[in-house]
């Protein structure tokens, strides 16, 4: 069954943390939330769970309105941030508690609760107590019991945030595959773009109590519709250059000048910001349509594999992410290379007017 | 030498803090005749006859019995009061709750004497001076606010995902606050039961006024030992000591939750 989101509101004393919600999940869908901090995905995700009610709006699901019925009479399972156990159970009555309170007989409940356990990787645990176990194993747990009853929603409030980079990766593999594989409704919120493409499906993108725009993630990811949204689907920071288009080409700052090509031919004259992401920035051309940006060094990052560098072009502040270690002298004069087909453009509200193809 | 001064002040804030407590003793172990005729640092005629009399006249020991049934009526009345009401204070926000919640304090402000009177005349007028239960109730005025505090601090401490993970797995809010909850905060529990037993233990005004001879506790007792003929010096200590014991039994268990039991649970 669906679940649809129609006028939902939530305003919170003065302030607003949800505006105009409306959504259709479809059954089976893969959905992840991604916003910043404060997009209002988490309120987003309790009122979808029925753990709060909505200011104002309907939540369905199929064509039933659930909107004001409790939590307890809804089929839905969370996984919060936080490790969330029942410090006094061991692993297997923690996982087990939904079945229990559901009636399911004994052997059957033990027959779940060890295939679940399997499929995290946490059957040799099952006699401890949570308090036992490590922040990974621990948030394996709260995953199992939320998979374990096998309910129509699932709700995923970043869940490997508080987990180290190792854990964080070797669990969002897991869940892709666990996510493939289950017939649930799966809500997924995140703040980083990465993790929202591995997980597929379809991404909402939240700013400020709204959605952005909704779709499938690499379609979205590719057309980002606005220029938040670029900034939100983007790590390390989309770069903007202002520019103004003219007579076939476009000046950008002082002393740029670049022909309008490929789909970027199709812009009207005026003033338009154009994002490209700092995966698509480099300190050698690549392309014979390449245009050569002069920037001044500012600061540099290595994070092992990759650099980024901090450059600064008129008032424009550009990342560049190179791969591998690069030794550049901050202060120093730098060239940077850009395809400008790879460019988005935005008009003067912030919305798309062109995108690569 | 900077370890061996701190154990110096320490050692003279034992021997300060355990003089009396040892002086009891000893006097509790002497007949009244050695405690008025000579000074001494032990027992010189050593005797049992102290607590003998206290264990095998009715008069004395049931004012421990006494005692005992009505602190634990307090102390299970208390916190069968104060743990809903405490969840209340800690999960819900409801019109007039900070008010509510710093009224309850205010309660303990207020002398027992102010109380005595009312709660006489109020008992004595439906039936219930000089039962158990009378002063069971009426310690609950200092002990459910002091209680509803402690455990609110403990229960503000428990995440409130949990409460709602186990709403989401179907259960109800009594059976979650039966077998998840309060396992979570049986520490705070336990120091809860340690302070109501504590004060109710040792309050003597209320105990006093509204008790006659069934519910009489082993504090009014005591003052029986003062008379015309002088003062038993021998069954004041031994009884003492005895007042003592159960409390110091009590502070053994909860000696690990103590300082988060003081501070209210909000450490």
């Amino acid at each position: 069954m669906g679940l649809t989101l129609k006028d939902v509101d939530k305003v919170v004393g003065r302030e607003i943390y949800l505006k105009d919600i409306n959504l259709h999940l479809e059954p089976g869908s893969r959905n992840v939330i991604l916003g910043r901090t404060l997009a209002g995905k988490t309120t987003l995700l309790r009122i979808m769970a029925g753990l709060d009610r909505p200011g104002r709006g309907r939540i369905r699901v199929g064509e039933k309105d659930v909107t004001g019925v409790s939590v307890r009479k809804r089929n839905v399972a969370m996984v919060y941030q936080q490790f969330i156990n029942y410090p006094s159970l061991s692993v297997f009555n923690n996982i087990a508690s939904p079945l229990k309170l559901a009636g399911l007989k004994k052997d059957e409940i033990s027959r779940r609760v060890n295939e679940t356990a399997a499929m995290l990787h946490i059957e040799d645990l099952l006699d401890r107590l949570p308090a036992e176990l490590s922040g990974g194993q621990q948030q394996r747990v709260a995953i199992a019991r939320a998979l374990v009853r096998e309910t129509d929603l699932l709700l995923m409030d970043e869940p490997l945030v508080n987990l180290d980079y190792k854990l964080r990766e070797e669990l969002r593999i897991e869940l892709q595959e666990i996510f493939v594989r289950g017939r649930a409704i799966v809500v997924y919120t995140t703040t980083e773009p990465t993790e929202a493409l591995m997980l597929g499906g379809n991404v909402i993108v939240m700013d400020e109590g709204r959605i952005l725009q909704t779709g499938p993630t690499p379609e979205v990811y590719r057309h980002p519709a606005s220029i938040r949204v670029a900034e939100v689907f983007s790590d390390p920071p989309i770069n903007f250059l202002k520019g103004t288009v003219a007579s076939g080409s476009v000046q950008i700052g002082e002393r740029m000048t670049i022909p309008l090509l490929g789909h970027l031919r199709a812009l009207g004259d005026g003033a338009y910001t154009f994002g490209a992401r700092s995966n698509h920035l480099f300190l050698t051309p690549n392309n014979e349509d390449d245009v050569k940006i002069p920037a001044r060094v500012e600061l540099t990052e290595i994070n092992g594999s990759e650099t980024f560098i901090h450059a600064r072009y008129d008032d424009f502040r550009l990342v560049v992410q190179e791969k591998g270690v690069r030794h550049v002298a901050i202060g120093s004069d730098i060239d940077i290379y850009v395809n400008p087909a790879g460019f988005f453009a935005y008009d003067a509200d912030g919305i798309l007017a062109a995108a690569p193809a | 030498m900077k370890v061996r001064k701190r154990s110096i002040a320490l050692g003279i804030y034992y021997f300060l803090l355990l003089l009396p407590i040892y002086w009891m003793l000893n006097m509790s172990l002497r007949t009244n005749a050695s405690i008025l005729a000579t000074f001494s640092l032990f027992p010189t005629d050593f005797t049992l006859e102290n607590y003998i009399k206290i264990f095998t006249d009715a008069s004395w020991y049931m004012g421990y019995v006494n005692a005992i049934i009505y602190v634990g009526m307090n102390t299970v009345i208390s916190l069968t009061v104060a743990l809903p009401a405490a969840y209340a204070f800690s999960r819900y926000q409801f019109v007039g709750d900070k008010q509510m919640f710093f009224w309850l304090l205010t309660n303990r402000m207020a002398p027992a004497a102010v109380f005595a009177l009312p709660f006489f005349q109020l008992y004595s007028s439906v039936g219930l001076l000089d039962t158990h239960i009378a002063v069971a109730l009426a310690h609950c005025l200092f002990n459910v606010p002091l209680s509803v505090w402690i455990l609110e601090g403990f229960m503000s401490g428990v995440p409130r995902e949990i409460d709602e993970t186990a709403f989401i797995d179907g259960y109800s809010l009594p059976r979650f606050f039966i077998t998840i909850f309060i396992p979570l905060i049986k520490a705070g529990v336990g120091v809860t039961a340690f302070f109501c037993f504590m004060f109710s233990w040792v309050e003597l005004l209320l105990a006093r006024t509204l008790t006659v001879t069934n519910a009489k506790p082993i504090s009014a007792i005591m003052t029986r030992t003062i008379s015309a003929t002088g003062l038993d010096y021998g069954l004041l200590a031994a009884a003492g000591i005895l007042t003592i014991l159960p409390g110091a039994l009590v502070i053994w268990f909860v000696r690990n939750y103590m300082a988060k039991g003081f501070a209210l649970g909000r450490v």
